[in-house]
């Protein structure tokens, strides 16, 4: 018998026992029965290892060999992937449609990036340079935004001892030849392979500094998200977690966008694709698709490719990541991929933990959110991977596993409200459950990029809103019309704090993304008119007469009407409130 | 010669296990003959070495160790596919039951499916005018969505979707390629009936395939008929460019159906005892729904399911709800009012709605008005329970019209007659009428060109 080749003994599902297995190693990819599905070795017992199958089942049969490929389960790195879509295990989707058109079969092998076609390649060393691991050898222009650096791989270092000259070469033409250290030759082509439950090697991290701004104004101005930094997102259905990711991925002013629908809609991907290279982006004017790679594997999809979905995608990122990028990654969602390993845990007989996850639930989203991070690359430059992650907690209820575990390991948290999102008050995310851990470490960021009192407004505001809260508890009771002045306007600043502000339209063309300078202004608007109003309430002014002027009306119109390039608009308008209420109160005296 | 082996080992439930079998494939079909008059089909589960796990889509009832054959057809379950299915009733495992014949065609195709690539999928667009006031303007339907109505034991979904059927404008659907498919498991025969009276006067009879597992029939068969439905709409729109309306009804039966086999098969149990894989095992029946690029046709799945206890966060409604694009939520309390359609908007959702309305599809007011519609209808809520405790005579001036405006909404939007039929622009004008109760400067989700065109001034109040 083969040692390399096992049979097939049990079948269940996505899992599959087989025999004579003993040489077979842990987390290896393997082909299993005639028609080669791709699999991953999970356990081993004796010869006899479980396999997870990455295709659907069906017509497998016992007796069927096993074969080994020798390697773990990875990812092919190389020109090419912006700006395409792939499949949880990176075989690309539209090769996969030419292949077998509009549905997804077995057994079609496994693909990767495009071999065949050439990129224009600019060799960046000469002959006799010393590389080291994560060195630059060559670039290619892959989109006019993205300059693709081909680094020296890990395992590798030595002289150049040959260079090929600048030109048209495919995605395995060897361009340099190194001498390693040891004599042996090592050639360096455009592509890289990397085992994608393994995180790349990095020089060191360094701390958080930066925010990753993404116009959106409940994000950057109350719970910003730093870049390097790690954000859960958690809401039950219809309270637009994936309007709000899309959000993200459409306007943040990250690098690349690996964008992964894990067990999500099919229409929502093709929302994405449809989308996308529509849309421009307002940095850089060029196609948003040109800094996006979509993983798609939605949720009819075999369940254990969903499981590696979500490690396929943070491989690509950390690649990127290496060349000196800002790399944002936007998973949706994590609840799908924990529902994966849930099902695969059952299937494999392991001992539940709490609702059935398996007790390796916690480490696993452990390792993955720790795959984010500022960090200096081996060659020193400075990048950082921002790890966004959606949760689908059932029936909206955060104390489940999957949230309050994402919870203990990301620093800032976005909760989507139901009742929010009934009012249609979107983006739906709660102004006074969220929370950010980011804000002490950036706090000198914003006061030097946007205003030295910014974090200060952002405080008064959030105890506004508070106050509201506790308010809104006493209206209940006896109706809004008993309060005294002053508390009733708190309740009409935190109305227009929530529908001036907070509110904002991603299907609007000027709200949908607000620069953070307009942000601040606003706020600064909302502050000038509680302050001036206060001072009208000081003097007796009832709420009523407060409430009737226009100003009120020219303030929520703020995010509509006043475009990013005119804020000078909004100066006049603090002005004219002054006026009109320093009018009011002599009128009054 | 396919072997037939006659000693079943053991049996438990729906499932039934065989010991010394070669040659079985996952997934693959068996016939197990009972008695030698009677045969069943089955589906193999499960194999460990040469011994196997089927399940038996008739039931177990009546097999004994030693009474019955198994034979293998190396095939997984299959159905034949015609366009003769049309105006035909079936099984929930694809055989006919309406006394005709058998159909007989070269094209059979595996009910499993497969997934539809993403990258050939056609984003939904067209609006589906379903002459229903709430759903068009609130949750607007489109032309290859899945859509579910969430409801509950004793409510009228099963009037709501045959009204829906009956009047549905597909945009590019002529008489002759639209069909209905409609697949129910465990429902009475009484609502078996309901429906296909309702497609007899709705004309569409002769569109209509059926498939029925009623409440007596095996539940086993419960995990099937959606299958066959879907393949058999499959089939009609990705093949022969038809817009198919897929309604599936119950999905609760059909989950429990589920719970049963896993719990045969001694499986760890999740949430409420449902299996890990409830939510990817729905998601392989909704995510059929859809349009491809390649060809015109389109799947509108319209899954109906009812609610235990009316809750929506019950692991079935909840799954459900994380699949599909949006839901129409009825609700007790206005079902006891006598309202129908017992629409709660708040809840209720299209996800797709904002690509197929507006100017170019319904009218350029939609967005708006249905934004302000929510808008106001939620703080409907809360005033109502701030008057339930200080009296609605307490109230601001402004709040009873919001009061006024709740009832309104509820009595003269939402509420229509089981056979009206409200175009678009009734549908938006009544909006709009029902609305204006409100002053002018309550309306602050609405544009104010759009406010000064179709508000409605000195109505009364």
């Amino acid at each position: 018998m083969n040692k390399n080749e096992g049979i097939v003994n049990s079948i269940n599902g996505p899992v599959v026992k087989g025999l004579n297995m003993g040489s077979f190693k842990v987390n290896e990819m393997v082909t299993v029965g005639t028609q080669k599905l791709i699999g991953e070795v999970v356990s081993l017992d004796g010869d006899i290892a479980t396999v997870q199958v990455y295709e659907e089942t069906e017509g497998l049969k016992a007796g069927e060999k096993i074969y080994s490929t020798g390697s773990p389960l990875s990812v092919t790195l190389g020109p090419g992937m912006i700006g395409n879509i792939f499949d949880g295990i990176q075989r690309p989707l539209n090769k996969i449609q030419n292949m077998s058109q509009d549905f997804i079969p077995e057994g079609i092998g496994l693909l990767t990036l495009d071999e065949e076609k050439k990129w224009d390649v600019t060799i960046t060393v000469k002959l006799g340079d010393k590389l080291k691991p994560g060195e630059v050898y060559a670039t290619v222009q892959e989109t006019q935004r993205i300059l693709h650096k081909l680094l020296v791989p890990i395992n590798v270092s030595g002289t150049v001892k040959e260079v090929k000259p600048n030109g048209q070469y495919t995605l395995n033409d060897t361009v340099v030849v190194l001498t390693k250290d040891n004599t042996e030759l090592a050639n360096l082509t455009l592509s890289t392979k990397w085992p994608v439950r393994k995180a790349r090697p990095i020089n060191r991290r360094i701390p958080i500094y930066k925010p990753l701004i993404t116009g959106q104004r409940v994000i950057d101005s109350f719970y910003p998200i730093a870049k390097g930094g790690t954000v859960g997102l958690p809401g039950g259905f219809g309270t637009g977690k994936t309007v709000t990711q899309h959000q993200l991925a459409k306007w943040c002013d990250a690098d690349i966008i690996v964008y992964i629908g894990c067990g999500e809609r099919g229409n929502e991907m093709t929302d994405v694709l449809e989308e996308f290279p529509k849309l421009i982006d307002p940095r850089t004017n060029r196609p948003l698709m040109e800094r996006t790679i979509l993983i798609a594997n939605t949720s009819n999809m075999p369940v254990a490719a969903r499981e590696a979905s979500i490690y396929t995608g943070i491989t690509m990122a950390e690649y990127f990541r290496d060349m000196g990028y800002d790399v944002a990654i936007m998973a949706d969602s994590t609840s799908r991929w924990a529902e994966a390993l849930r099902e695969i845990s059952g299937r494999l007989e392991q001992m539940p933990a709490e609702e059935g996850y398996p007790a390796y639930l916690p480490s696993r989203l452990a390792e993955f959110y720790e795959r984010a991070g500022c960090v200096k690359t081996l060659n020193d430059d400075e990048a950082t991977i921002t790890i966004i992650g959606a949760v689908s907690p059932p029936g909206g209820d955060f104390s489940e596993p999957v949230t309050e575990n994402t919870k203990r390991f990301v620093s800032a948290f976005l909760g989507l409200d139901k009742k929010l999102a009934y009012a249609r008050h979107y983006p739906a995310i709660n102004y006074l459950t969220s929370y950010s851990g980011y804000v002490d470490m950036l706090s000198e960021w914003y006061e030097e990029n946007v205003a030295p009192d910014m974090l200060e407004l952002r405080h008064k505001m959030i105890v506004l809103l508070q106050e509201e809260e506790k308010l809104n508890e006493i209206v209940q009771l006896v109706g809004e019309d008993v309060l005294p002045n002053d508390q009733a306007l708190v309740l009409e600043t935190a109305r227009i704090i929530k529908k001036g502000f907070l509110q904002q339209n991603a299907m609007h063309a000027e709200d949908t993304y607000v620069v953070l300078k307009k942000q601040y202004l606003m706020l600064k608007v909302i502050d000038t008119f509680y302050e001036e109003a206060l001072a009208c309430v000081k003097i007796g002014i009832p709420i009523s007469v407060i409430r009737t002027e226009s100003v009120i009306q020219d303030i929520l119109k703020i995010k509509y009407e006043i475009p990013n390039d005119k804020l000078e608009l909004l100066d006049e308008l603090m002005n004219k409130i002054v006026d009109v209420y320093s009018s009011l109160r002599l009128k009054y005296e | 010669m396919k072997k037939e082996y006659l000693k079943i080992q053991k049996i438990a439930g729906p499932l039934i296990v065989l010991t010394g079998i070669e040659d079985a494939s996952y997934g693959e079909t068996i016939n197990i003959k009972v008695d030698e008059n009677e045969t069943r089909k089955g589906k193999i589960i499960k194999i460990e070495g040469d011994k196997i796990i089927a399940q038996v889509f008739e039931g177990t009832t009546g097999i004994s160790t030693d009474n019955s054959s198994v034979k293998f057809l190396a095939e997984p379950l299959t159905i034949p596919l015609s366009k003769e299915i049309l105006g035909r009733t079936f099984n929930g495992v694809g055989e006919p039951i309406d006394n005709a014949y058998q159909v007989i065609s070269p094209v059979k195709q595996n009910i499993n499916g497969r997934p539809i690539n993403p990258v050939a999928r056609r984003y939904p667009k067209n609006f589906i005018q379903t002459g229903i006031s709430a759903i068009d303007s609130l949750m607007t339907l489109i032309r290859g969505q899945k859509l579910p109505i969430f409801s509950g034991n004793g409510m009228s979904h099963n009037e709501l979707a045959a009204q829906i059927v009956k009047q549905a404008k597909i945009k590019g659907a002529t008489k002759d390629n639209f069909a209905v498919v409609f697949g129910a498991m465990g429902v009475r025969h009484d609502d078996a009936d309901y429906f296909r009276k309702s497609f007899e006067s709705a004309g569409v009879l002769d569109h209509v395939v059926m498939y029925l597992n009623t409440a007596d029939a095996p539940i086993i068969e419960r995990i099937s008929t959606p299958r066959c439905a879907l393949t058999a709409a499959e089939y009609l729109a990705f093949e022969n460019n038809m817009h198919v309306l897929v309604i599936l009804t119950d999905m609760t039966s059909y989950a429990e159906a589920l719970r049963e086999i896993s719990s045969a098969k001694e499986e760890v149990p999740s949430r409420k005892g449902y299996p890990g894989y409830l939510y990817s095992d729905l998601s392989t029946i909704y995510e059929r729904a859809g349009m491809l690029k390649s060809c015109e046709g389109s799947i509108t799945l319209i899954p109906i399911l009812t609610m235990p206890n009316d809750d929506i966060t019950h692991p079935i409604p909840d799954l459900t709800g994380f699949i599909t694009e949006g839901q129409i939520v009825l609700n007790r309390e206005l079902n006891h009012k006598g309202i129908y359609p017992p629409i709660d908007i708040l809840p209720s959702l299209s996800r797709l709605m904002k690509d197929g309305i507006g100017a170019e599809f319904t009218r350029e007011d939609h967005s708006d008005l249905q934004s302000q519609i929510y808008a106001s209808y939620s703080k409907v809520q809360d005033i109502r329970s701030l008057s339930q405790i200080i009296g609605e005579d307490d109230l601001g001036e402004t709040d009873k019209l919001y009061l006024q405006f709740g009832r309104e909404l509820e009595n003269k939007f939402i509420a229509q007659d089981k056979n009206e039929n409200r175009n678009i622009n009734e549908t938006l004008d009544l909006g709009w009428y029902v609305l204006s109760i409100l002053p002018e400067t309550e309306l602050d989700r609405v544009k104010p060109e759009m406010l000064s065109k179709y508000y409605v001034h000195n109505r009364e109040r």
